[in-house]
């Protein structure tokens, strides 16, 4: 059993309050560290892409988890931020401010999906954001002094200054740091103020209000930083993707992300890195369990998709609060061993009660 | 008729026509909606299963068009029975965002089997109106439009009659509005749902059937669903002539953007309409205006 | 703000009217509450009480009349800023953050006072962290005043429904007010807790200063804590006095009370 042991007041709301939980953190970014110095180019690659997504989920848990916003077209802000950065480089801007300033843009850009969003919620919100991105992606086509339109747009390579970053194990590294920074940034935010503020707002609306929260600043704010964590990671992208084209933001993609946060778990950031790593691992395995399968159900695309429903169907369904619920579970089983109870976390019968009058 | 003129009155026609469909869509969709508040993102995939059945009762098994078409309808209807009841049953009581990604989830499931078991290529089927239209006051309309439109008709019609006067209908109003009341009054709530989808499969079965020609027989078919829901945004949420008359109205709009507005408008019009009616006018034109209590 | 003079009322409602469509909730409500002392309105479904408390409050917007907070007039104040004002309610259906610890609601309750630049929020200078161990000290100060102790980390989806009626109270403490509006505080609780909630809201007018104004339909909890009574009916005040006056008065004993 774990006994916690604090000598202080302010130890007892620290970040890994415990030794063993420094320990084993600590460990595991060692080992992300070290990693280049045994991995082969192939296994940097893909987790390279592997920590892009995490940004943009993490970006997508802060609206969806932590303030309660639905968004189904995240992959515009993914777009945004990519078409954005893609753009300031051409222009011979630095990447060590491009990056920044893309994600500023698509923070922006956020802010205007923001205002009239604010106005609607949940299965409205849900809609207007679909369309918000259907919108994005046609004006992307469109738009091809800018972004070449839908025959699209080469990339720069990654450098800082003369130093070319476009090596795997450099590229890895720089889409380490920039997760490490914004899931420590993130985090010290939930945990402040404006992270409270953020989860009074999805929890109750009335109750926020009556406390002095301004309710529908917070929802502006949660739009515009989502957006811009999500289009730092669409600058990520187009370094990853060498060329950018407005089909490689659909729905699929925001409905992908959208996946990564609900299997993840809504309302931690953990479950955020969770799920992204859940989500982006399952075409590697899939396509690893291809050749088992007969002919015709080969076809790539059908299978993969099929898996992504019925993984997401399957979390629905048995384990809602995704994988950092899972994770929980564990962690509380380990931690009360052996006075465990089974039922510790068993769900109760509810009846539909209508959200009509919410 | 003068040039312009002729224009307006066959986009007019053809808006009236496409916007049939997406009224129909529509329809399948807020009857669910309306029933059990779960947003049916699985409906245009139930038409994508519905246009493949016809598909392979038609030009595989050579059987006439009337027949496929019934024996389509059952068996999509039996399918969304089967969804409600194996599936979607299993959230009642969860939040409105967990049948939201139930859903999703549902229409990912079935176009990925679909995609395996038929392929990536397009296919059709002959329908009995293919290739003929008719003139009306100068204008061509295809048969089979016209065909759409009046089955759009038809099932408002019955539809109607259906909640008014049927027992059946007013237990599924009930079953909407209250759970736990009409469990407590005898309804058999669950049943009662999954009949609602199957009504619902039902509808989305002779939308696709019907559409399918036009659109050719493959998975993109479930992108009307987008449509039917900014259809449905613009008639207002949770009424059933508002899901005729927003369907109508995307048609026509649509139409209208494609020739009187700039390049490309046409393909974001629905969803320009969809947003500005949700952040000016919420409750759209023909649905109620809902508050919380606090 | 205009220093308050002893002979004006706290909160002063002039002529107050609310229409909902073709629905008269509140009709030409006159009401005043003096500092220091604890009013409860009474009246049967219906007559506006709530919705009284929500126009105050700043839910909905009125159709007419006055609102004076020592002085100035709150109808046109958005929503948000009531809790500067020191005004903090609870609410008849609980309004609390259900995924959330107690801690926490207490800690959003303390959300008015600063708390740090968004930038030192981000990187959790030391400023923050001092900021936040005296949020912290200011919320186990209302943990202890209402004894609440043993379900400090426990989440409030978890608690029974009395002691999450306790946090809201806590909750609407921790803003620090100076008129504390109950919107039905007796409802769901039984006796034994109702005689507990009697002495706390006792406490918070003798020791804190708090002004309190309580929607209520338990007469019990009425007789034994509040000073004055204003009984509701049809949007309008139909009696007002010492409960004892209200309780007698046939007026409302026909409206409301029965025999």
């Amino acid at each position: 059993m774990r006994f916690d042991y604090h000598t202080r007041y302010r130890d007892s709301f620290k970040l890994f309050s415990h030794a063993s939980e420094r320990l084993l953190y600590g460990a595991l970014i060692g080992a992300l560290l070290l990693l280049p110095l045994v991995g082969s180019a192939f296994v940097l690659g893909e987790l390279a892409y592997v920590f892009i997504l995490c940004i943009a989920s993490l970006g997508l848990m802060l609206l969806t988890g932590f303030t309660g916003q639905v968004s189904l077209g995240h992959a515009a802000f993914v777009a945004i931020g990519a078409y954005a950065h893609a753009w300031l480089m051409s222009k011979g801007a630095p990447m060590l401010v491009s990056i920044p300033l893309a994600g500023l843009i698509t923070g922006f850009a956020g802010l205007l999906l923001g205002l009239p969003a604010i106005r609607v919620s949940g299965l409205y919100l849900a809609m207007v954001s679909m369309a918000f991105a259907i919108i994005v992606e046609q004006l992307i086509g469109q738009w091809s002094s800018v972004t070449g339109g839908f025959t699209g747009m080469a990339v720069e390579p990654a450098r800082i200054g003369n130093w070319s970053l476009s090596s795997p194990a450099a590229f890895y590294y720089l889409c380490l740091l920039v997760l490490l920074a914004v899931f420590f940034a993130l985090l010290n935010l939930l945990r402040s103020a404006i992270g409270r503020a953020f989860m009074g707002v999805r929890d109750s609306e009335a109750a926020a209000y009556s406390l002095g929260i301004h309710v529908q600043a917070v929802k502006i704010s949660a739009f515009a930083l989502s957006a811009g964590v999500t289009g730092i990671a669409g600058a990520l992208i187009a370094h990853h993707l060498q060329y950018l084209t407005p089909d490689g933001f659909t729905l699929l993609l925001s409905l992908e992300l959208v996946l990564m946060v609900v299997i993840g778990g809504l309302g931690s950031l953990r479950g955020a890195l969770l799920g992204a790593v859940l989500i982006s691992m399952l075409p590697l395995a899939i396509s690893r369990i291809k050749p088992l399968l007969p002919g015709q159900m080969a076809t790539q695309f059908g299978l993969e998709i099929f898996i992504f429903g019925l993984t997401l169907a399957l979390f629905v369904l048995f384990e809602p609060n995704g994988l950092n619920g899972r994770w929980l579970k564990l962690r509380a089983l380990l931690q009360s061993f052996p006075l465990y109870r089974r039922d510790t976390f068993k769900r109760q019968k509810r009846y539909m009660k209508s959200e009509r009058y919410r | 008729m003068s040039d312009s003129v002729q224009v307006f009155g066959q986009l007019t026609a053809n808006g009236i026509t496409v916007g049939a469909i997406y009224a129909l869509v529509a329809l399948g969709v807020v009857l669910i909606y309306k029933a059990t508040e779960v947003l049916n993102f699985a409906h245009g995939d139930l038409l994508v299963i519905a246009a493949f059945s016809a598909w392979g009762l038609i030009t595989v098994l050579g059987l006439p068009f009337w027949l496929a078409l019934l024996l389509t309808v059952v068996f999509t209807a039996a399918i969304a029975y089967a969804l409600d009841a194996w599936v979607i049953r299993r959230i009642a009581g969860q939040p409105q965002f967990a049948g939201v990604m139930l859903t999703i989830a549902l229409a990912f499931m079935i176009r990925g089997l679909v995609s395996m078991a038929f392929g990536p290529e397009s296919r059709n089927y002959a329908t009995p109106w293919s290739n003929s239209t008719t003139n009306i006051a100068g204008l061509q309309i295809a048969d089979l439009q016209l065909v759409i439109l009046g089955m759009a008709m038809a099932v408002t019609v019955v539809l109607y009659f259906f909640f008014r006067h049927t027992r059946l209908g007013i237990a599924m109003q009930a079953a909407s509005q209250n759970q736990l009341a009409a469990y407590l009054n005898g309804v058999r709530v669950k049943q009662v749902n999954s009949l609602v989808w199957a009504l619902a499969g039902a509808i989305a079965a002779l939308a696709g059937v019907l559409l399918a020609p036009i659109t050719l027989v493959d998975t993109t078919l479930w992108l009307v669903t987008l449509k039917a829901l900014a259809a449905l945004v613009l008639g207002g949420f949770g009424s059933i002539p508002g899901a005729i008359v927003g369907g109508l109205l995307i048609g026509l709009v649509e139409q209208y953007a494609g020739v009187y507005m700039p390049e490309g408008t046409k393909d974001i019009v629905a969803y320009l309409v969809l947003i500005g009616v949700l952040i000016f006018r919420p409750h759209g034109l023909l649905g109620e205006a809902h508050g919380r209590r606090v | 703000m205009s220093p308050l003079s002893n002979t004006q009322p706290l909160l002063q409602v002039r002529d107050l009217s609310l229409t909902f469509g073709g629905v008269r909730a509140i009709a030409g409500l006159d009401m005043q509450v003096h500092a220091g002392e604890v009013l409860a309105i009474i009246g049967p479904n219906g007559a506006g009480k709530t919705s009284t408390l929500n126009a105050i409050t700043r839910v909905f917007d009125v159709s007419g009349g006055e609102i004076l907070f020592k002085g100035q007039d709150l109808a046109r104040v958005p929503r948000q800023r009531i809790a500067r004002f020191g005004i903090a309610r609870t609410f008849q259906n609980i309004e609390l953050f259900d995924a959330a610890t107690v801690m926490d609601n207490l800690l959003l309750g303390r959300h008015r006072f600063g708390h740090g630049q968004w930038w030192q929020q981000l990187l959790r200078t030391p400023a923050v962290t001092r900021m936040e161990e005296a949020a912290r000290a200011e919320a186990e100060s209302v943990i202890e005043f209402l004894d609440l102790s043993p379900w400090r980390n426990s989440l409030v989806s978890s608690l029974p429904y009395g002691v999450r009626k306790v946090v809201e109270l806590g909750r609407a403490l921790c803003t620090r007010p100076e008129l504390l509006f109950l919107d039905e505080p007796a409802s769901g609780l039984n006796p034994e807790e109702t005689r507990e909630l009697a002495f706390w809201i006792d406490d918070l007018r003798t020791d804190l200063g708090i002004t309190v104004v309580m929607v209520e339909h338990d007469m019990s909890l009425v007789s034994a804590v509040a000073d004055r009574v204003i009984c509701m009916a049809q949007g309008a005040v139909l009696a007002q006095g010492t409960p004892a006056q209200v309780q007698n008065d046939p007026a409302v004993i026909s409206a409301y009370l029965g025999t």
